[in-house]
Parts: structure tokens; sequence; C-alpha cells
């Protein structure tokens, strides 16, 4: 046996690497839900990157999750797209929850052209943040999204069914909303960090 | 006043070759009588051959045995004379036209253009776009300017006192003097403009009429020059014809960024912009394609008007193959800039907005990007309108309302859901037959959805399904 050395005058001596991760840049676009930004690794959506997110049904909850933060971006001037959308937009409903309608352009695309549409407006670098819901994407689709979205600083929301959830994907993070039994959305994949174990309760819709 | 003479050496020729894709292949322009056929105009690989201008045709084929041959057209000539004046009228309010030249004032356009070497640099770029050869001469008057063109690319007199000196050592012949003066001239031994500026007047007069003195007195800014001054018109117009059928859309692309890009040049020199154009494809024996190119704003960026029309063609199905295209601009708006905010956080290489959705609505169609705004109808039908004509409601709801709305309200499946809040009772619109009578209520589906469903008035059964709070 050589010589016992004391732990602490190791460290003292910094010869020994303690691995601790670096801290992450804090997000600049808070998502609006103070429970959900807590649970994020970067307090808020990933910047300029693509979020997955995943539903059981259609009007579960999915625009309560995005609407603040689209209501921030509208109110400074700055433009939304929301590409094929499963129904149409209330205006009423989208003002009440403080989004200005005059920033927010809809854009009606077939299956083939959802994805084309997003990368566009993604890549522009006019728009803060782009919702697609494509009728099918693949991983490489979903790839190109995050890096158009790197590209024009934009944030990419894409919304599918939560059977795809078993798949890949590139996105730097992933929601999945259930419903059952009261709306909670549970974090699948988040980069720079663990996902948390515990859903994250959300608000209904109507409340 | 300075003058900034444009010599185009090769305006017919020029006008030519920029339509068709870029070739070295030799070509000549030849115009005559058909016994007479003699060479107007050669390109660079003609020429390299031997050709030049004013030989015989059947000189020329003795030369050359295989070269593309067109026939020289003055109208059309004429058209590229005038496009650029309406490209020069963007830098000067004063353009005047010469025999195969434009002359612009330039003594204003300095102060907003920078200095004149600068300035003659970016009218070199401009032309070298465009596809013109050119000669660039200043001078304080447009006939010493037209002058000096000639005889020295890109010479500058800037004060009239160093006028004379640099009129002086020109030939007589190269003067553009009028009628015969110049071989009279040079058979009485007066070689010189120098020498010719130094003859006593009444003499020159006697001898050659009022012409001649009249021109040396606007040569040296004795007298204002007489010229076509050059306005624009208030329509588009051009048209491009090929010696061959073009049977694919793609194959169409090169020409059409010619004709958007002159559109381009004559919006900016007219300072408007334009909203609709149209473009005509012209078929051997069928009906022109018509394709009606419509914009949500007056634009004027010579990419952007490429884009939108590069869209719309490539979407149209060609019944036959192209002989002619035809780009129609009867309407020219004024143009308004869009502002950009100088502390703008967006990338530097940002589209503009306007930019990016008409490429968008030139792949999935007319009325693929809307706005929605609320109107004042109660009726959740019409209460929304993606039509500008229709105006805004100017109080905000007050009523709750969902986040998603059904275009048709389906029946509402599964098991009885749980009522929220409601009734909310709409009934109106009889002053125009969409008549309706229906309770609104707020309801929880068993999988946990909020619905907003109605049912006729009083029942709380049957329910129909018109939007989710999402």
């Amino acid at each position: 046996m050589g010589q016992l050395v004391a732990l602490d005058t190791l460290i003292h001596t910094r010869q020994v690497w303690q691995g601790r991760a670096a801290s992450l840049p804090g997000s600049s676009e808070s998502t609006g839900w103070p429970t959900l930004d807590a649970a994020l690794p970067t307090g808020g959506w990933p910047d300029h990157a693509l979020t997955e997110i995943l539903l059981p049904l259609d009007g579960i909850g999915e625009l309560q999750l995005v609407l603040p933060t689209l209501a921030r971006m509208t109110q400074a001037a700055r433009n939304v797209m929301v590409i094929a959308p499963p129904y149409v937009p209330c205006v009423a409903g989208w003002e009440a929850r403080g989004v200005v309608m005059s920033n927010v352009d809809i854009v009606q695309a077939g299956a083939r052209d959802v994805m084309w549409a997003a990368e566009q407006c993604l890549r522009s670098g006019s728009c803060a943040a782009v919702l697609a819901w494509p009728a099918q994407a693949d991983e490489r689709a979903l790839r190109r999204l995050q890096l158009a979205a790197d590209t024009g600083r934009a944030l990419a929301f894409v919304f599918r069914d939560h059977r795809h959830a078993v798949q890949a994907s590139p996105a730097a993070l992933r929601l999945e909303l259930e419903s059952h039994p009261a709306p909670r959305v549970r974090i699948r994949k988040c980069r720079g960090g663990n996902p948390p174990a515990q859903a994250v309760p959300l608000a209904a819709g109507w409340s | 006043m300075l003058w900034a003479c444009i010599l185009l050496p090769q305006l017919a020729l020029d006008g030519v070759l920029r339509r068709r894709p870029p070739s070295e292949e030799p070509l000549v322009l030849v115009s005559g009588p058909a016994q007479q056929r003699v060479v107007h105009a050669a390109n660079t690989s003609a020429r390299a051959a031997g050709l030049y201008r004013g030989q015989r045709l059947a000189a020329a084929q003795a030369m050359l045995h295989c070269f593309a041959m067109l026939e020289y057209d003055a109208g059309d000539e004429m058209y590229w004379h005038r496009l650029l004046a309406a490209w020069a009228y963007r830098y000067s309010a004063e353009v005047g036209l010469f025999a195969h030249a434009v002359v612009l004032e330039v003594s204003r356009s300095l102060g907003l253009f920078g200095p004149w070497p600068t300035f003659e640099a970016q009218l070199r770029g401009d032309l070298a776009a465009l596809g013109f050869r050119h000669r660039i001469a200043l001078a304080p008057t447009p006939q010493a300017a037209y002058v000096l063109a000639g005889v020295e690319n890109g010479i500058a007199v800037m004060t009239p006192s160093a006028l004379r000196g640099a009129l002086s050592p020109i030939s007589v012949t190269h003067a553009r003097l009028p009628g015969g003066a110049a071989d009279a001239l040079s058979s009485m031994g007066i070689r010189t403009l120098g020498q010719l500026l130094s003859m006593p007047r009444a003499g020159l007069q006697r001898r050659f009429g009022s012409e001649l003195v009249l021109q040396l007195d606007r040569l040296i800014g004795e007298q204002p020059s007489q010229m076509d001054s050059y306005r624009p018109p208030d329509a588009f117009e051009q048209r491009m014809e090929w010696t061959h059928e073009i049977e694919h859309v793609e194959a169409l692309m090169f020409p059409l960024r010619r004709l958007t890009g002159d559109l381009a040049t004559y919006l900016a020199g007219r300072d408007g912009g334009v909203q609709r154009f149209e473009l005509v494809l012209e078929h051997r024996s069928l009906p022109p394609t018509r394709v009606p190119v419509g914009m949500l704003a007056a634009a004027r960026d010579a990419a952007l008007l490429f884009d939108c029309a590069r869209g719309r063609l490539e979407r149209q199905a060609l019944p036959q193959p192209v002989v002619a295209m035809q780009l129609l601009a009867p309407d020219l708006p004024p143009f308004v800039p869009a502002g950009r905010d100088l502390f703008d956080a967006r990338p530097a290489h940002a589209m503009p907005l306007d930019q990016l959705r008409e490429r968008l609505r030139s792949r999935l169609g007319e009325h693929a990007v809307q706005r929605l705004h609320r109107t004042v109808d109660p009726r959740p039908e019409r209460a929304q309108t993606s039509a500008l004509h229709i105006k805004e409601a100017p109080t905000p709801e007050t009523r709750r309302r969902p986040s998603w709305l059904l275009d048709t309200p389906l029946p509402l499946r599964g098991p009885p859901p749980e009522i929220l809040a409601g009734p909310e009772r709409i009934e109106t619109g009889w002053w125009d037959g969409g008549d309706l009578r229906r309770d609104y209520y707020v309801v929880r589906t068993a999988q946990g959805q909020c619905a907003w469903v109605y049912c006729a008035p009083g029942e709380q059964g049957a329910w129909m399904l018109h939007g989710w709070f999402a």
C-alpha cells in the first residue's frame, strides 16, 4: 500500500476532475407556465430549436401550452406562422389569451407541402415561431426543421400524434400531453438534462 | 451642369444577345434589301472570324461557313434604347436620347450617388448586369459628352474651362458635325476641332450655313442643346421570341429572369411598383396561355418578382411548345417601401416577411396564406373572416370562446359529456336568411377534452361539436 492521501487534499490541489456539467445558458423564451419552466433544464423553450408536442387527442390543451408564448411574441410585433392547423383558429379565443391576430399568418397546405412550408418559414428568419401539424413526418424531415430553426433563429413547434412517441426524434424538446385523469404534460426528452420523472400539471383549456 | 453620355455601340446586337442563353456561337444581324444583304452587326466570335459591319453577306458566308443570322429590327433597337433611358431616369430627372446614346444630367445626382468615379462604377455595374456594352464620358455639355464618349471611354471633363482643351485634339471626322461638313473641312486642311473652334464664326457660317456654327456653340456650351428628353410611359410591356420552340417550363426560367429583371429596372426608374402582371405564352397554333401573377402588395424587387412569376409558371401545364413570351403590366401602383426598424433583432440575412408570404402563396395557392380578424357578426360561423373588405370589430369579445373552431359543426360522439358552463343562447341572423337559434354549452368529454357544443334551445342533448378549448 502506498501513502494514503486524504480526499480533501486531492480536491484542493485540483488534480481530480469532478465532472460537473457546464451550466446551460438560460432560455430567452419562457413558456409562460412557471411550473413547466422550472422543470425544463433551460428554464424555457430551447432557443432556436424544434419542440415536438405529442397528443393523444385533439383539443386537450395543446394550444394552452403555446398561447402564452405566442401572445408575448405577437405583442412585440414578431410574426407567427400557423401551418396546416387541424381546425380553424378562433380569433376571439386567441385574442382573449392576448394574441395579436394581425401578426399571425395561417397557411393552408396539403399533406405533402406542410414540411416544405414550415422549413421555408423557419429558414426565412422573419418569423418568431412556426407551428405545424404535419400528417406524416420522418426523422429526416424533422431534422431539416431543427436545422432550419437554428438558421432562422426561430422556435419551431410540431404537433403529432402520441403514437410517434416510440420513434426517435431530433427535436430538442419532446413533450407529451395527457388528458386523463387531469391535464398534464410529461417531458419525454430535453436537451441539456435528464427529463424529470414527474409530469407537470397544466390548467385545462376551460379554467 | 454636368452631362454623362452613355454610348451604346452595339445596342441592337446586345438586345438580341441578352435574350439568348450565353453561347460562343457566331451570330450576325443582317439588314438591307434582299439582293444586297449586308452584315449590320457581328458578335465577338463572328468578329474574330473576320466578319465586320457593312460587309456583304455573300462575303461573310465565304469566310465563315456556319453562323446564326438574324434580321436587324430597328423597332427592337428603339425599344432597348427607351428601356435604357428608363433605367437612366432613376439616376437623373433629365435624360436625353441621342442616336445610339443616352445622356443624363448628373451634377445633382452626384450628391446622392457619390463622387463621379463611384457613380460611374455604379452605372457600369448596372449596364453590365443588364448585358449592354457601353462607353461612358462626362462633360459640361451633352454634345461634348457625346463626342468624347465616341473618342475615349471613361474620360471625365469636370469644368467648362477644361472643355476646350479636351476637345481640341479630336479629329473633325469624329466630332459628329452635321451633313458633309467633316469631309469638306478635312479637304480644306482643318483636321482637328481645336483648329475649327479657333476659326472666325462669320466665315464658317458663310461657307457651311448656320447649322455648323450652332453645333459648335452647343459643343462648347454657348448655346443650349436640343434633344429628345425622355419621359417614362405608364405601362410596361415586353416580348421575347425565340427561333426555336421551348417545350419545358424549366427552359423558360432564363428568359423569365430577364423579363422580370427588366420590369424591376423599369419600376425603380419610375419609382413605382407592380401588384399584378400577366405572362402571355404564345404557341404556334393554339391561343396563347395567360398566366396572371398577383401579389399581396405592390413590389419592385427583381428577386421577389422572379420568385412570384416562377412559382406561378412552374405549376402551368404547357398545351404546346412556346415560341414567344410576353410580360404585360398595365397597372403600376405607387410603391411604398416597407420600413425596417434600426434595432430590428432579426438576423441580417432574413428574408422580408412579404417575400416569404409570396413564396408560400406561389406554391400553395392564392388563398393559402391568410390573416383572420373578428367581425361584428355574433354568429360563430361569421364572427371571423380573412376578407379584407369586411371591417374589423372595434371592441374585444367578452364572452368565452374556444381556441379551435370547426368549419362545419359535427355531432359529438361518445358518452354524455359533463356540462361545465352554459347555456349561452345565440338567436340571430333573421336579416340575411342565415337564421339560427342555438344554446351553446362548454362540456368536458369522457376523454378529458373541453368542447364548445350547442343544441336546440332548451334540450341539453343531441350535442353538436363546434369548437375545442384546446
